[in-house]
Parts: C-alpha cells; sequence; structure tokens
C-alpha cells in the first residue's frame, strides 16, 4: 500500500472516528490519536525519509490537507457537542414564565388629585394660571365680596363653620374671585384663572355629603367677555374631563355673585343620555354651576363693571370623581383605604 | 311648590304634555324635581254606594257591607272603618285592583266570612296622612252623595291632573303662585295669559268703626285687612279641596282653605283671624315683648323673642306675624266674623323667626323671598269675594290699611349692544323687547336703548344684568353659541411652587406610597400632637361633631387615622403620604396661619411577601431611605442631617431624627411612640413630616454635569471596631475631611454589634473609592492616603481598624 493510500485510508478511518465521538471526552480522544506525536499521521510523516526527494512534497502537501480536514471536522464536531450540552443545560433551566412578577413598592396619586390636575393641566394649556387660596377665610371675602351680605338668606348659618364672628372655613372657593381681582393689574391683560381648594361645609358625613371637599374654581375677566365663551369653556372642559361624547346644556339657576347664573348639565354617565334611574329620566346630570361675574362683586373688588366683566364657574372634583367611576360613597375619598386609593392605576 | 297641570290650563292654550311642560319649565326657568300623576300605578278603584252595614258576627270592629259598584250585583265587602255607614259613596278597590305602593287586593275572606275587594281610605290610594281632611284621617274616605257607583274614583278626587314640583330658587319668590308661574309660562310659550280680577261685592256697615290696625311700617310696610260677618263654616267645595291637597295642603274648612288657595293663586299669604276673639278692636303689628308668650295653631308653645314680628291685641300676641297665627284667635267651630289679613312683612325678620321657633310654614317661605307687592289688596279682595261666595259671609265695607308704603316699578335701561356684548349673541331689538314684553315688562325703544319698567311682582329685577338673565334665558341657552374667550394672550404655567409640589407628590409616588387625603378638622388632642412648632389651636365656634372641632396643626395624625381605617378592616400594609395645610395660629389672632407639610406613613411592609421573596418588615431606614430619595429629587441646597430627637412625646425616643438641611429643622422622622400607636389601634408605624413650604423656600441645586472620568478607581475596605456612641455620621465626616484628594466615595458596607465584637463596641466597614481625573492613580497614593486616614481614625475616634 502506498502512503497515499495509507494517508487516504486514514482520512476515512479517522473522519468515521470524529463523526462517532459522542462527547467533548471522546473527541478528544480522537483528536490525541490521530493528530498527536503518537499518531497515525506523525508515523505516516516519519516514513517519508523513505520517500524519492521529489515525491516527498507531494505527499507531504497530502498529508498536511488530510490533517488540515481532520481538525476542521474535529472542531466542528466539538462545537456541536459544546452546542448539544447549552441546548441540554437551558432546557434544564426552564422556568414558569407565568409566575408573577417580583413585586415592587409603586404609590398612586389620590383620585381626586388626579382630576385636578386635569383640571389645571386644561386650563394651563388655554392661558390662566392657578391661583390658591387660604382655607381659613375671613368672612368679608367668602361672603360679602360675594354679593352675601351679612342677612342673606344664602348665607344660612347652619352651613358654615365659623371660628369667630369674622373667621370661618371658607365654603366655597369664589372668594378667590375676589381676592384674585383685588390683585390683579388689568394693564397687563386679562385675569384668566382658577383656584382649586378644600372647602367645609356643616353637614353630618353621610354618603352623599361630606364636612370637607373639593373645588375648583374659575374665572376669566376681561373687556370682552361673553356668556357664550363660557359655554364654549365649560364644553372643553367637560370634553375634557369625560369625553367628546358628552354634552353640556345650561338652565337658569341662581348664585348671588353671577347674573344670569346657570347650572350646567352634562350627558349622563349612566344611560348616555337615554334616560334612567341615575339621571331621573332626563338623561342628564347636574355638574356645575356657574354665570356671568355679578357687577356688585367686579365693583367690591375694585374692578369697573362698565369696562370690565367676565364669567366664573365653580366644578365640584369628588362630583366629578363619584360620576366619572360610580363612587356610590364621599367618604371614601377621605378615608384612605389603601383598596380604594390604588383603584385609580392609570396613567396618561 | 305642587303646581298643577289642570290649574295652568284653565288660564293657558297649551299643548304640551305635563312632562314636556316641566321640561321647558326646567330649562327656562327653575328646577322641577318631579312630575307625578297621582293615579299613575292604581287600578280597578271606583266609586261604591254602600247598600247595607251589618256587624260581622266574630268580630266587635268589622262591618259586612253590602256596596254596589255599578253592576248587576253588589259586592260584599267586609270593613273595618269605624265611620262606615249605610247609604255613603265610597272609595271600592276592587277584587284585581292596584292600590298604593303596588299593592294587589284580591277576594279574601276576613274571619271566616268572604270579601270582594276593598273599602279604602285616602292613604290607601297614595294620598299622604297629612293632606287628608282631618274627618277622614282614622277612616274611609266619603265621596260626594251625585258620585256614580262603578265610576273609576280618579277624577272625583282630581287625581288625573299632573303636579309639577318646582324647587325654586331663592330669587324666584314670585315662582311660588299660580299667576307667577303663569307669568313665566306666557314668556316661555309665547302665548298670552288672561288673569282674572276679583270684584267684591261689599256688605254691611264700614269697617273703620269696626276695627282699626296699628302698625310699624318698619316691620310691615303694607298692612291691610277687611271684615266678613255671617260666615258659615263648612267643608270646602271638592273642586277647592282638590286645588289644596294636590298641592300638599291639607282642606280645613272653607274659611281656612280660601286664604291657603289665595296663596297658591297669588302668592300672598293670608291669615284668617276670628274677630271675635279679639280682645277689643284695635290690631297692633310690634315686636314680641320680653317674657310674651304664644300658642300657635299647631298648639305648639313659644317663647317669643324681642325681634319676633307679632299681631297683637289689647292682650297680647294673637298671632307669630308670617310665620303663623295664634290658636286663642283661630278659626274654630263656631266661627262667625273673620278678619282677613293680608300684609307684606320685614323678610329678614321672618326668616329669623322661623329659624328660631322651627317653624317653616308656606307664608314664611313666602315672606322670606318677597311677596308681590302690588298685590296685596288683590288678594285680600279675592278672599273676602270668595267667602262671600263659598260662605255666605257679608263683607263690610272698604278695607282697613295700616301701612301702604308700595314700591314703585324698577325702571332699567339697556342697550341692545350691550346685550349682544355680553351674551355674545347677534338679537335684533325685536327679539329682545318681544322677550322682555312676553314676560308682562313694559319697553320703550329710542335708538339703541331700551328702558324696560319691570313689574314690581318681579323683585329680583333691579339691574340691566338681571335682564339679561330674563333675555338669555327666553331666548334659550341651547341657541347660545359657544365660543372660546379672545382677547390679549396669557401664559399659563406653574409657579415654581406648584412645580415643586407635584414633583413632591410625583417622587413620593415613586418611592412607594399612595396619596393620601385625611380630614382637616380633627379632635382637639389630636390636632395637638406631632407638634413642629408651638401653636396655639383654632376650634370651630359650633362643630358638628367632637371629631372634627379643631383645626390639625399635624399631618401625621389624619395618616395614623387612615392607617387605623386600614387594619380595622384587616389591611396590614398601608404605606401612606398627604400633602395639605397644617393651621399654626398665635395667641391673640383670630386667624391661623396655613402652612404647607408633607407627611407619610407607613406600617406593615412596603413590598409584600411573594413567592420569591419573604415579607420585610417596614422599619426606620426605610423611612429613612424614602425620605433622603425625596430630598435628593428636591435637590435641596446643603448637607442634609439626621439628629437624634428624644424629646417628641408622641415618637420614639431611640428612633426619631430631626431632619436638618444646612443645620435648618424642616421636620422630623422616625417610630411612632409605641403607646401612641396604640392609642390609634395601629402596629409599628413609622413616619415623617416636613415643612414642605420651608423647602419651596430653600436654594435648590442646578443638575450640572460631571465629566465621568476615564481612569480606573481603585478601592479599598475599612473595617473597625468602635465604641458605641461613635455614629457612623462621625466616621464618615472624618473619612471624607481626611481622606485625600483622591477620594471619591465612602460606602458603608456592614455593621455588627453581636457576640464577636467586645461589649460596648460595634463593628462598621466601610468601601472607600479613589480616583484622579486626569490620570492613572498610582497605587502609593492610595495606601498612603489610606493609611493616612486610618491613623485618623485611630487618634479621633479611637477606632481599632481591623
Ligand atoms: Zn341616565
Amino acid at each position: 500500500m502506498s502512503l497515499k493510500d495509507k494517508l487516504s485510508e486514514l482520512r476515512q478511518r479517522g473522519l468515521a472516528d470524529i463523526k462517532q465521538s459522542t462527547d467533548l471526552k471522546d473527541v478528544n480522544q480522537v483528536r490525541v490519536q490521530l493528530l498527536g506525536k503518537k499518531g497515525p499521521i506523525t508515523e505516516v510523516l516519519r516514513g517519508m525519509r523513505d520517500l524519492d526527494t521529489a515525491e516527498r512534497p507531494k505527499v507531504g502537501a497530502f498529508a498536511n490537507e488530510i490533517r488540515d480536514d481532520l481538525t476542521a471536522a474535529l472542531t466542528q464536531r466539538k462545537e456541536e457537542l459544546e452546542q448539544a450540552v447549552l441546548n441540554a443545560q437551558l432546557a434544564k433551566e426552564t422556568i414558569d414564565v407565568s409566575l408573577p412578577g417580583t413585586p415592587v413598592a409603586k404609590g398612586e396619586p389620590h383620585v381626586i388629585q388626579q382630576i385636578v390636575d386635569q383640571i389645571e393641566d386644561l386650563f394651563l394649556g388655554m392661558g390662566y394660571q392657578v391661583l390658591s387660596g387660604p382655607e381659613v377665610e375671613e368672612d368679608k371675602y367668602n361672603f360679602e365680596m360675594m354679593n352675601l351680605p351679612k342677612n342673606h338668606p344664602a348665607r344660612d348659618m347652619q352651613d358654615t363653620f365659623y371660628i369667630t364672628k369674622e373667621i370661618l372655613m371658607r365654603t366655597q372657593t369664589s372668594p378667590m374671585q375676589a381676592r384674585a381681582m383685588e390683585k390683579h393689574d388689568f394693564s397687563k391683560g386679562p385675569l384668566k384663572m382658577i383656584s382649586p381648594g378644600v372647602v367645609y361645609r356643616r353637614d353630618t358625613d353621610d354618603p352623599t355629603h361630606s364636612h370637607q371637599f373639593h373645588q375648583v374654581e374659575g374665572l376669566v375677566i376681561d373687556k370682552h367677555v361673553t356668556m357664550a365663551d363660557l359655554k364654549g369653556t365649560l364644553q372643553v372642559l367637560a370634553h375634557e374631563l369625560f369625553g367628546d361624547k358628552f354634552d353640556v346644556r345650561l338652565r337658569p339657576s341662581y348664585f348671588p355673585f353671577t347674573e344670569p347664573s346657570v347650572e350646567a348639565d352634562i350627558t349622563c354617565f349612566n344611560c348616555g343620555g337615554k334616560g334612567c334611574k341615575v339621571c331621573k329620566n332626563t338623561g342628564w346630570i347636574e355638574v356645575l354651576g356657574a354665570g356671568m361675574v355679578h357687577p356688585n362683586v367686579l365693583k367690591m373688588a375694585g374692578v369697573d363693571p362698565d369696562v370690565y366683566g367676565g364669567f366664573a364657574f365653580g366644578v365640584g372634583p369628588d362630583r366629578f370623581a363619584m360620576l366619572k367611576y360610580g363612587v356610590d360613597d364621599i367618604r371614601n375619598f377621605y378615608l384612605n383605604d389603601v383598596r380604594f386609593l390604588t383603584q385609580f392605576t392609570k396613567k396618561g | 311648590m305642587k303646581i298643577s297641570y289642570n290649574w295652568i290650563k284653565e288660564y293657558l292654550d297649551l299643548d304640551a304634555k305635563p312632562v314636556d311642560l316641566a321640561e321647558k319649565i326646567e330649562r327656562t326657568s327653575v328646577e322641577v324635581d318631579d312630575v307625578t300623576k297621582p293615579s299613575d300605578g292604581l287600578k280597578k278603584i271606583v266609586v261604591g254606594h254602600v247598600l247595607s252595614v251589618e256587624a260581622h258576627p266574630d268580630s266587635d270592629h268589622l262591618h259586612i257591607c253590602q256596596v254596589d259598584v255599578g253592576e248587576a250585583e253588589p259586592l260584599q265587602i267586609v270593613c273595618g272603618a269605624p265611620n262606615i255607614a249605610e247609604g255613603q259613596n265610597v272609595i271600592v278597590a276592587l277584587p284585581g285592583s292596584r292600590i298604593a305602593n303596588n299593592v294587589k287586593i284580591k277576594k279574601s275572606k276576613m274571619r271566616g266570612v268572604p270579601s270582594a275587594g276593598m273599602i279604602c281610605a285616602l292613604q290607601e290610594i297614595g294620598f299622604s296622612e297629612d293632606v287628608v281632611p282631618k274627618a277622614y284621617v282614622d277612616g274611609i274616605y266619603v265621596l260626594p252623595e251625585d258620585a256614580t257607583p262603578g265610576d273609576a274614583v280618579y277624577d272625583y278626587l282630581g287625581m288625573n291632573d299632573s303636579l309639577i314640583d318646582l324647587d325654586v330658587t331663592p330669587n324666584r319668590g314670585d315662582m311660588l303662585s299660580l299667576y307667577g308661574t303663569l307669568h313665566d309660562l306666557a314668556a316661555i310659550y309665547d302665548k298670552p295669559v288672561e288673569l282674572d280680577h276679583p270684584e267684591v261685592k261689599e256688605d254691611g256697615a264700614a269697617i273703620d268703626d269696626q276695627l282699626a290696625v296699628h302698625v310699624d311700617d318698619a316691620l310691615s310696610s303694607q298692612y291691610r285687612m277687611r271684615l266678613v260677618k255671617n260666615l258659615k263654616l263648612a267643608p270646602s267645595p271638592m273642586w277647592l279641596q282638590i286645588r289644596l291637597w294636590n298641592a300638599g295642603m291639607r282642606p280645613i274648612n272653607n274659611v281656612v282653605d280660601i286664604t291657603n288657595y289665595i296663596m297658591l293663586k297669588y302668592g300672598q299669604p293670608l291669615h284668617a283671624f276670628d274677630y271675635d276673639k279679639f280682645n277689643g278692636e284695635d290690631v297692633y303689628v310690634r315686636t314680641a315683648k320680653a317674657g310674651e308668650k304664644l300658642t300657635t295653631l299647631d298648639e305648639n308653645d313659644h317663647d317669643l323673642d324681642e325681634n319676633d314680628i307679632v299681631i297683637a291685641d289689647q292682650k297680647g300676641p294673637i298671632g307669630l306675624a308670617g310665620v303663623m297665627g295664634g290658636l286663642d284667635a283661630s278659626i274654630q267651630e263656631g266661627t262667625t266674623t273673620v278678619a282677613i289679613e293680608s300684609a307684606v312683612f320685614e323678610h329678614d325678620h321672618i326668616r329669623k323667626a322661623a329659624q328660631r321657633h322651627h317653624l317653616h310654614t308656606d307664608a314664611s317661605q313666602r315672606f322670606e323671598r318677597g311677596v308681590n307687592q302690588a298685590g296685596v289688596q288683590e288678594a285680600l279682595d279675592a278672599a273676602a269675594q270668595m267667602m262671600n261666595e263659598l260662605a255666605g259671609g257679608e263683607v263690610q265695607k272698604g278695607t282697613v290699611v295700616g301701612s301702604h308704603n308700595i314700591p314703585e316699578p324698577a325702571v332699567i335701561n339697556l342697550t341692545l349692544t350691550h346685550v349682544n356684548a355680553i351674551l355674545g349673541t347677534a338679537l335684533t331689538m325685536d327679539q329682545v323687547s318681544h322677550i322682555l314684553e312676553s314676560l308682562g315688562f313694559e319697553v320703550t325703544i329710542s335708538a339703541d336703548t331700551l328702558t324696560v319698567t319691570v313689574p314690581v311682582r318681579r323683585n329680583d329685577i333691579h339691574i340691566p344684568a338681571d335682564l339679561l338673565e330674563e333675555i338669555a334665558r327666553i331666548y334659550g341657552y341651547d341657541q347660545l353659541p359657544a365660543t372660546l374667550p379672545t382677547g390679549r394672550m396669557t401664559m399659563g404655567s406653574l409657579t415654581a411652587k406648584q412645580r415643586l409640589v407635584r414633583a413632591t407628590r410625583k417622587s413620593l409616588e415613586g418611592l412607594g406610597l399612595n396619596q393620601a387625603i385625611s380630614y382637616a378638622l380633627t379632635t382637639a388632642d389630636k390636632a395637638k400632637m406631632f407638634m413642629m412648632q408651638a401653636s396655639e389651636t383654632t376650634e370651630l365656634a359650633w362643630p358638628m361633631t367632637v371629631d372634627h372641632a379643631v383645626l390639625r396643626m399635624n399631618l401625621i395624625t389624619g395618616l395614623l387615622d387612615d392607617i387605623a381605617y386600614n387594619s380595622a378592616r384587616k389591611v396590614k400594609d398601608v404605606a401612606l403620604y398627604e400633602q395639605g395645610r397644617v393651621f399654626y395660629r398665635e395667641d391673640g389672632q383670630d386667624r391661623p396661619a396655613e402652612e404647607e407639610h408633607i407627611a407619610g406613613a407607613i406600617t406593615g411592609t412596603l413590598l409584600p411577601a411573594a413567592w420569591n421573596q419573604p415579607a420585610k418588615p417596614v422599619d426606620f431606614f426605610q423611612m429613612k431611605g424614602i425620605v433622603a430619595a425625596y430630598l435628593k429629587d428636591m435637590a435641596v441646597n446643603g448637607d442634609v442631617t439626621y439628629v437624634p430627637n428624644a424629646d417628641m412625646p408622641e415618637m420614639h425616643p431611640g428612633r426619631t431624627a430631626d431632619i436638618l438641611v444646612h443645620g435648618h429643622r424642616i421636620g422630623f422622622l422616625g417610630e411612632v411612640h409605641p403607646s401612641i400607636a396604640k392609642k390609634f389601634k395601629v402596629g409599628a408605624t413609622y413616619v415623617f413630616e416636613l415643612n414642605l413650604q420651608a423647602i419651596v423656600d430653600m436654594p435648590k441645586q442646578e443638575n450640572q454635569y460631571d465629566v465621568i472620568s476615564r481612569y480606573p478607581a481603585i478601592t479599598r475596605d475599612i473595617a473597625m471596631l468602635v465604641d458605641n456612641d461613635i455614629t457612623n455620621e462621625q466616621i464618615v465626616a472624618l473619612i471624607e475631611r481626611r481622606g485625600g484628594a483622591f477620594l471619591q466615595s465612602v460606602k458603608l458596607f456592614d455593621v455588627y454589634d453581636g457576640v464577636k465584637v467586645p461589649k460596648g463596641k460595634k463593628s462598621l466597614a466601610y468601601t472607600l473609592t479613589y480616583q484622579d481625573k486626569h490620570e492613572t492613580l498610582v497605587d502609593d497614593a492610595v495606601t498612603q492616603a489610606f493609611d493616612k486616614v486610618s491613623k485618623r481614625l485611630e487618634e479621633e475616634l479611637g477606632a481599632e481598624i481591623r
């Protein structure tokens, strides 16, 4: 058998051994057997000394070719086996991805805060300032400057928490109308503000009454503000807070500090306007009071009613939240049961 | 006020159905509470004629009646009413009928005797107890003699009318009457309304010879009386009784009913006195005198107040003016001569008297809002006329007048330009004047100006803005365009404070706390706990309950109340924060200063136990981590330090720290004192409270960019034994001070005070990180710095380096 034939046979046998190796140890053994110092290739090469000098390079090149083939085959086999080992390993590492994620600490904003923030952002976008005022207020601002003189029937003593004869817990955010108008420099442009805050009424707490609740006052005073502007503004508010499907309608009402005064209804949440128990079959739900600022209120705040005028509105975020989410007891907002607080998690 | 649809239709030609009319009223004038038809829900209730009444053999109060219900055979009905009698026409609920409250009537047996239906009291077919005539309150109702057996009873009783319940706003006193409502409806439907006016047939002697009235004008701007003699008291005719009970008033007798009817029609409360019970012939309208008493018609005794207006005779008060008459001079069986009072009383006095005596009557309600001062005489005449017609009384000649100050009608100028400028409309002069005229206002036009004369009955209209409302509501708010304010552009942006408050909330929510909103009014005890500065309490003058009587001076007690509420409902893991005001008052000041605070409270665990992690109970350091992260978010300028405070009575003396920024105390944090926690019924709770206003006012660090060094950092660990009273803060401060130019950070990684260290000692271990921003640090430089700081620790703090 020629040396070349020997080498060819060696390749056949070597490749077969490599193919049959089943683990990395095997592969290593085959490599040592084939390519090691005592291996057959080395042996063949050693036998080259007996060849013609002319034959030697040819056989040598052939031997190297075979060595390279076997090396490549070994490497490939090694990778195949390594991959198999890894696959087996990963198969063992499989987890139940349906197990819950590790809890993270996360707090939620109060639902009323969310509504107040939403109202603030809407009006900021329309160029309003956000003002805040004292919760302990003077009778003068809470009532007198709101066109509710001392003996006015609408300021029933029963409804107000007085501290002294002249100091009280504000019953509404409306005193901020007077405070804002007193401070505003009309030469710098119109007054456009909203004022959110806590208000207090002398009420017994029950599912629909709370001695503490929230209001957001709105006020625009300028030279040419119309009642149509009020209607448009309230429409924007309803659409922003509840969605475009909700309509607004105005009804005559009475507040001492506005004239004309209106109440605004929006489409019933429950029935979408068809009429149901919640809306007493009218399809509408009363949500806020508004009107054109009464000339007396302007005058008392030092604003000339012959030059300036405007509108004001007051909304109740507690009522909004109750309507929007169907909250059936206003006390939920102030008792802070965590199971209640964490229900309103939708962001954006 | 409940207003009758049928009554309205007597004066106004209307096609609108009751519900549509109600809707129109609600959209145009005042709110409507509901619309009801008394016969709704009732079925098979007919007139029955009682043919015979026999005693029930097995009962001492039941009767067996044979009743003609218009069918071939009479029905046998067992009836327990004491007033059942042969020959009566009665209300019969037939077998298969439905009476009030959806109750179904079936054939039955009563003590063995078959009974085919039921003879009804008015209450049983839906009448409210307080409108049923007294004679029939405890028995069945007896229908008129001419009622036809078998007819449905509803028309006999006015039950097919629709009643529209108006919720009249305080300014619209005029709507508390049929006539006032008609004036509005005339404008709403743009239809003429014809009102009738009384003509009094006078008889007998001149009233002036029989009665004199003496009136304080300031208490009663108008006071008028007529005298009617030789009256015969009797029940009113059905039509009149129906008007009253459908309006929610109980028919009493013809004289009293007439006064109530006139009030419903004209809005003018009247009072009828029994003239023969006057002491003398003089009547006085004055304030009550100290010690005077009055028993009112409802048989309640009142100690009169010196601010009460009374009607009095020579002996004393005979009526609480404008509120309720007195019992003594009231119309009772045997009354034949009646003095009818028609007056206007000062509204503020009436309001207070009604409140003082808890007597909110139909009369006081109307006087508080103001009656039609131009209609006082007409109402009086109408009543006198009816007493002549219905009670056969002789109306004495003339009216005695104690005061007669009728206000002038308001005259208001208004321009069309102004109307359209304020409403945002494009109304024409014709449209505007037509609306005002349809309301019964007089209008004269000159160029752009309307001069409007407002009838006295509309006492709510004084200024142009009032007319704008009339125009807007009659024109219709639905027709108003919807626009947004134009005019000079304004900036809408939050102030720095508002931004910081929002950031505060976001930060704390990110750190795991839920926002709570608690009550600002609390108990006197709680208001004074966890105080951050000395202050007087601020108390409500008339609290509703002791639980909400005093203004809070801390936020923590509110959060503890919240935790207690959760805990009582088995919610044991609670993490809350609250942002709100506390109220500090200086001695001698009425009004407290309001300070924004931020507070937090955690109890149980912050992270619940899960399948892959155990629950970790909250502790001081968890709360401190939250506070520190929050203050980092707020970027306050200057060092934040935590100084032990063992002196807050509500806090754990060994687990409480004041929080200082650059040496200024802005709040505290720590564990609630276990005995306080017990008082609140909460478990171990960690809290903090900070003066948010102080944080707002502090200088802040702006964000800035620092180059991240490309050169490697070298770390060295150091462990040391120190005395127990040496604090981490002392050690870190020393390392930072003596650590050399390349020291970047010091990080505590171990604290141990267990059995392996000597008593009174603890072991602390830190990692020190060194780095040079400009070149690679050489090991020698680090070793040198490290050795130096180790030596300092030994020398200055007595540390034993290990
Ligand atoms: Zn509905």
